[in-house]
């Protein structure tokens, strides 16, 4: 589950972790408001206008059919309400939300951090993740900040460093150090950043992260160090744990379908494809649209139903799959193990029933525990549907609607 | 022969009252596995299935003797019972439990790593070695005995997996399901290795799919070690970029963990690559025939 920028931040200060502050809001006047207070507190006349989106690349993305970025510094209380309703409820486009773009629904006013002072600021770049090859967590950092690591870790991969935590240990003050010379620091700034990545793997790994990423990570002017912005992923395994974060899921951010399969415990992703399948298994509905492919056609759809192939959960997966304008047929491949065929199949006969006509064709093939007694049932039900035992005459069934 | 499981095993269910727990216990017995009791905190003195209820492993292990442990108990309490097997000389620890979180699993993984156990899984379907033992939840109908070894991440492909092999007329030997978690107890390669050294087993499936880079470590060990032929397949090969496809462990990440270069990789070290997901029994056969 992904979080705002500013439930992250929200999150990281409890674990006191430094950060840029601010105060998120979603409405113009309401931003004029927390310009004001940020002023008092911070006493400088600047502070940054920035739209909460799961998706990077903020910055230099623009509100669709203007010219406003979903980033921008404000000198005034006037100019502050004027970008934040250039931004709230846009369209934000990024390299990442690709073209359709995302709706803002929330703006943060965020103080402004690169004011003048005795020393130089600089940007850094810091991550904690898993690496799955060494069963534990591993942070990532480098002097390189404020930029795309990946294009970092490209053209100067000896730019960035890694530090591997001991599983079931915090991180040890050793690392923090080495981190925090690594990184070029030195006096209060050296002892500040010990300190933030001392407590900012405590957040990750008390609050269940898959992934904090903190970019830019930032030395101040007065060498205080900051999370100007923060990526954080949770892991949705922990989430029975952790009801509060639970609590904090924006399901506006999700494609709206996903939510619905998710509430009838249907595990759904939407592709692009024309050939929409309902699959038992992670892996071999996977395996499925891979053979859509092989057959000729594009799979619409990745649809787990996991081990409840009854005539509810099918119907939910028919309905589902059919919003789809451009799916030509669907495919139904179960592997009975446990739950046995004649039921999935039955299932499959109540539901075409009850949503009355379908006019793309089903292809249902059902294999394991009485394959034979499920074929047989199907094809006396007299519905429009075709039937099929082994995998490979599935795939010419598909091969034949696709052409069709 | 066998590998892991086999007439020998004592096996003793975690969570063992519970619905889970309850049915496929049953469905093991059925299979002829030898199921000697179950642990269930605070029911210990009870008897369920005819078997004795104990409150923890050591009491279990101590009045049944059991080397063997499956665990169905729920995933916030699941990296737990891992430990206390590992703790207490359980040799083989199967873990069925889905979604267990990830920092559990790395914590788990870290403990076992102290001991002299063996974690499968966990969110797997178990190891059966066919007609002998089965400790899972696998349908046992469709592993008949035969020749060849399976490893695959997944269930219910496994079983497909399985039930083409067995009409290709070759059988099984041992199926090895090791879990499609970010973070498991047994890789690809350390389960081929056991298939490898196993004279039941004369041909081997490896079934994968995308994220990590198991298959590939396995693949560049087979190509170095193989005495046997190994037919691959790859889950994913249509699966976009970033999105999390079911399991938790199967998300393309970076350049190396996607379908077509693991399918390259495990070509170029001498596995017999299959692109459709139908042809995985016959291509053993023919493999088989051509030796």
């Amino acid at each position: 589950m992904n979080l705002h920028e500013y439930q992250a931040k929200g999150l990281l200060k409890k674990f006191n972790v430094p950060v840029q502050e601010g105060i998120a809001v979603d409405t113009p006047e309401g931003a004029a408001e927390a310009y004001k207070h940020l002023k008092v507190q911070f006493g400088n006349a600047f502070a940054v206008v920035k739209a909460q989106i799961h998706a990077g690349g903020r910055g230099k993305g623009l509100i669709k059919g203007t010219q406003q970025h979903g980033v921008a510094v404000g000198k005034n209380a006037e100019d502050i309400k004027k970008i934040a309703g250039n931004i709230l409820s846009g369209i934000l486009v990024t390299k990442q939300t690709g073209a359709e773009g995302k709706k803002v629904n929330k703006v943060l006013i965020a103080q402004d951090v690169y004011y003048d002072g005795p020393n130089p600021t600089k940007e850094y770049y810091l991550s904690v993740l898993m690496d799955r090859a060494k069963a534990c967590n591993v942070i990532m950092y480098s002097t390189e900040g404020g930029m795309d690591i990946e294009e970092v870790a490209e053209k100067t991969p000896d730019k960035i460093f890694k530090e591997w935590v001991y599983p079931s240990l915090p991180l040890q003050p050793f690392q923090a150090r080495k981190i925090a010379f690594n990184l070029g620091l030195s006096g209060q700034a050296f002892k500040n950043m010990v300190k933030f990545v001392t407590n900012l793997y405590s957040a990750y790994t008390e609050l269940d992260c898959s992934m904090l990423e903190i970019n830019p990570l930032f030395k101040t002017s007065d060498e205080k160090i900051l999370a100007v912005d923060c990526k954080m992923k949770l892991d949705d395994n922990s989430l029975m744990r952790h009801p509060d974060l639970e609590a904090l899921r924006d399901i506006t951010e999700e494609d709206p379908t996903e939510v619905e399969a998710g509430s009838y415990n249907l595990n759904y992703v939407k592709l692009e494809g024309n050939v929409g399948c309902m699959v038992n298994g992670a892996g071999l509905a996977m395996a499925t649209m891979d053979m859509i492919k092989l057959s000729g056609g594009e799979p619409a759809n990745f649809l787990d139903v996991g081990g409840t192939a009854n005539a509810q959960t099918v119907e939910a997966g028919f309905r589902i799959i059919m919003k789809d304008p451009k799916v030509k047929a669907i495919l139904i491949n179960i592997f009975g193990g446990i739950v046995r065929c004649d039921r999935v199949a039955q299932g499959v006969i109540d539901a075409y029933k009850n949503i009355g006509e379908i006019k793309i064709p089903i292809i249902v093939r059902l294999q394991g525990t009485n394959a034979t007694e499920a074929k047989a049932l199907i094809e006396k039900s007299g519905l429009k549907v075709e039937s099929a035992i082994l995998l490979s005459e599935a795939a010419d069934l598909v091969n034949k609607a696709v052409r069709a | 022969m066998s590998v892991l499981v086999n007439k020998q095993s004592k096996i003793i269910v975690q969570g063992f009252t519970g619905t889970e727990g309850t049915f496929h216990a049953s469905q093991m017995i059925e299979y002829g596995t030898n199921v000697v009791g179950g642990v269930t905190p605070g029911k210990g003195g009870q008897k369920h299935l005819d078997r004795p209820v104990f409150n923890t492993v050591k009491d279990a292990i101590a009045a049944t003797g059991a080397n063997v442990s499956i665990i169905f108990v729920p995933p916030a309490f699941a990296a737990d019972a891992i430990m206390e097997d590992a703790e207490e000389g359980i040799e083989l620890i199967v873990c069925i439990t889905e979604g267990i979180p990830v920092q559990d699993m790395v914590k788990a993984k870290n403990y076992l790593s102290t001991t002299q156990s063996r974690l499968i899984g966990p969110n797997c379907p178990g190891v059966i070695t066919a007609g002998e033992c089965k400790v899972g939840i696998m349908p046992g109908f469709v592993f008949k005995p035969g020749k060849i070894g399976i490893v695959s991440k997944s269930g219910t492909l496994t079983y497909e997996a399985a039930d083409q092999v067995v009409k290709a007329g070759l059988g099984i030997s041992t199926a090895i399901g090791i879990g499609g978690d970010p973070i498991i107890g047994t890789p690809t390669k350390e389960a081929v290795q056991l298939l490898m050294n196993d004279p039941a087993t004369e041909g081997i499936v490896m079934i994968g799919e995308i994220g990590g880079n198991m298959e590939a470590e396995a693949a560049r060990w087979i190509k170095e070690n193989s005495k046997k032929p190994v037919v691959g397949f790859i889950a994913g090969q249509t699966a976009p970029a970033g999105r999390r496809m079911g399991h938790a462990g199967a998300i393309i990440g970076g350049k190396e963990d996607t379908a077509a270069a693991k399918m390259k990789i495990m070509r170029e070290c001498g596995i017999r690559v299959v692109d459709s997901p139908a042809n995985i029994g016959k291509t053993m056969a023919e493999v088989l025939m051509n030796l």
